[in-house]
């Protein structure tokens, strides 16, 4: 078999470029410069049901109707849950391999009803709760982009 | 309302973690000639073919052309179904509509993939949106790693209630020639395995696999006339909820729902069907267990038992062969993971199940089993087969 392995041939793609522009649209692209301009929140609010969408949609899916009213959310919130992830893969939009470990969390910011996923600053999972208060830090230099948010910090004592 | 449908060829390759002597083609005609000779058929009995995988994974956008002659669906009607991992699930309720629907007596459901032909996190990360998951996405360990901790946050079940999945899993596959993994895990194996994403270790979770399914389905009214006994669909369902990876833990939060799709669509089947107690009345369960945790939660949302319960079944044994209900006879995702062939398995082990023809793996006198598939944000397929036929078509 191992023999017959040898003659058996794989092609590789190589250094493969296929390049993408997405729109994000007039709700998305006011979320993501708001981030970048003022390091600022907002949301989508339902005008039925009340849910806000953090960052904004444009339709609540259960009520199936258009959202047309932005509204500011906090910096702050709470963390549903997390991880600490310790696997490392190469990240398609970047071609880099993001450093191992780093912590993860789905984070709740206070006058959302949705969550939004970003990394936290703690690796050790035994200092992260769920529950536990989060605030924002951003990057200096922001681009208009999710990760204008450099990442989620824990804030002491409000576990 | 649609007629009575029932699966009566079976065709599935061993299931390994790479095969450079086939390409994707050769590996589904593998599956695809097994499955005929199952049924006594040729190419030329097919009506329709229904195939699924995730595209991006062997990064070929038109596999139901450039399958055609493997697939034997040179000019017929074929459909194409990509689904996340719920693909194979997928394809499996694709073929049963166009049967049931009357347009079609024979139709044949391909599932496949060759995970070995990428890196299978950084396709999986292109399966989201490029604004708001791709850029801090962290795989899908990671998506399942916070649901874990979510679950034991809610229940106090622990690291160790979760091995217990994993062991049993690994354990029935070592009855499975077709599966993946052969390995005998213990408890302590599992729990000394490293940490992927805290608090999902290496030994929790499924493997990369290649491996290709096939399954053909037929009427009514030929179901006869083949050689293998009919297996039946008695009742299908599936929901797909959710939109971003981050909105399936705003149930979490909230408490309302446990897990959502898999409640809403395994609730719609087993009212069809009439089933009021899965753990009685199910005779075996073939489920979309991505890792560990999955095998308490899951269980837990489509009624087996209370919310937080599963870990004391588990360590009972109400899972394991020669339990209550045995679940993944197969060994399961976790010991097998073609991720496009991944939810046709799941049926074809239960028409196996059903047919007696699961050989050292086989639970004794099957009549009613369960299959589901997993994937995408949470997305659930949910289907019951029998062995008796159904007194009318349940949709």
């Amino acid at each position: 078999m191992n023999e017959e392995k040898k003659d058996l041939i794989a092609l590789e793609s190589g250094e493969m470029e296929q390049p993408f522009k997405w729109a994000a649209g007039a709700y998305g692209s006011k979320f993501l410069t708001e981030l970048r301009d003022n390091k600022k929140f907002v949301g989508a609010k339902c005008p039925k049901c009340g849910r806000v969408y953090v960052p904004p949609r444009r339709v609540c899916g259960p009520c199936y109707v258009e959202l047309t009213e932005l509204v500011p959310v906090s910096d702050e919130g709470e963390l549903v849950t997390y991880t600490v992830v310790s696997f490392g893969f190469v990240d398609p939009a970047t071609g880099k391999q993001r450093d191992v470990p780093y912590g993860y969390a789905a984070i709740q910011l206070d006058g959302a009803d949705t969550l939004l996923l970003h990394f936290i600053d703690e690796t050790d999972h035994e200092k992260i709760k769920v529950g536990a208060r989060v605030k924002a830090v951003f990057e200096e230099k922001r681009t208009g982009s999710l990760l204008d948010i450099k990442h989620f910090e824990l804030l002491e004592g409000q576990a | 309302m649609g007629r009575r449908v029932a699966i009566t060829g079976v065709g599935m390759t061993h299931q390994r973690s790479a095969r450079p002597d086939v390409n994707g083609q050769e590996l589904i005609n593998e599956a695809v000639r097994m499955a005929l000779d199952d049924a006594g058929m040729t190419r030329k009995d097919i009506d329709a073919v229904v195939i699924g995988n995730m595209d991006h994974f062997e990064g070929i956008n038109y596999v139901d052309t450039w399958s055609v002659d493997g697939s034997g669906a040179l000019m017929k009607p074929i459909m194409k179904l990509t689904t996340g991992g719920t693909t194979g699930t997928t394809v499996a309720m694709g073929a049963y509509y166009h049967v049931a629907s009357g347009l079609f007596d024979r139709v044949l459901a391909i599932g496949w993939e060759k995970n070995s032909e990428s890196d299978t996190t950084g396709a999986i990360t292109t399966a989201f949106d490029p604004f708001w998951d791709r850029p801090i996405f962290a795989g899908a360990v990671a998506g399942l790693a916070m649901e874990a901790t979510a679950y034991m946050a809610a229940t106090g079940a622990t690291e160790e209630d979760a091995a217990y999945v994993a062991v049993r899993e690994r354990k029935h596959g070592l009855n499975n020639p077709y599966a993946h993994l052969h390995i005998n895990m213990t408890i302590d194996d599992v729990m000394k395995s490293p940490y992927l994403s805290w608090p999902v270790k290496m030994g929790d979770m499924c493997p990369r696999t290649d491996g290709a399914c096939a399954l053909v389905f037929v009427s009514e009214d030929v179901a006869d006339d083949f050689p293998q006994k009919p297996a039946w669909i008695l009742g299908v369902a599936d929901r797909h909820l959710w939109a971003y990876t981050s909105d399936p833990y705003m149930d979490v939060k909230t408490g309302k729902a446990w897990f959502p799709a898999l409640e809403k669509a395994s609730a719609e089947v087993f009212k069809k069907v009439g089933i009021t107690d899965p753990l009685e009345q199910f005779d075996v369960a073939e489920l979309y267990l991505p890792y560990s945790f999955a095998g308490l939660r899951y269980i837990e949302s489509m009624g087996f038992c209370d919310r937080g319960g599963a870990p004391e079944l588990t360590r009972a044994g109400a899972f394991d062969m020669g339990g209550k209900c045995p679940v993944n006879p197969s060994g399961g995702v976790m010991s097998s993971n073609a991720i496009g062939a991944t939810g046709l398995i799941r049926v074809a082990e239960c028409t196996w199940q059903i047919q007696g023809r699961a050989d050292e793996r086989q639970v004794p006198d099957v009549k009613l089993a369960l299959a589901t598939g997993f994937g995408g944000c949470y997305w659930s397929d949910v289907l019951i087969l029998g062995k008796e036929k159904p007194g009318k078509a349940r949709g």
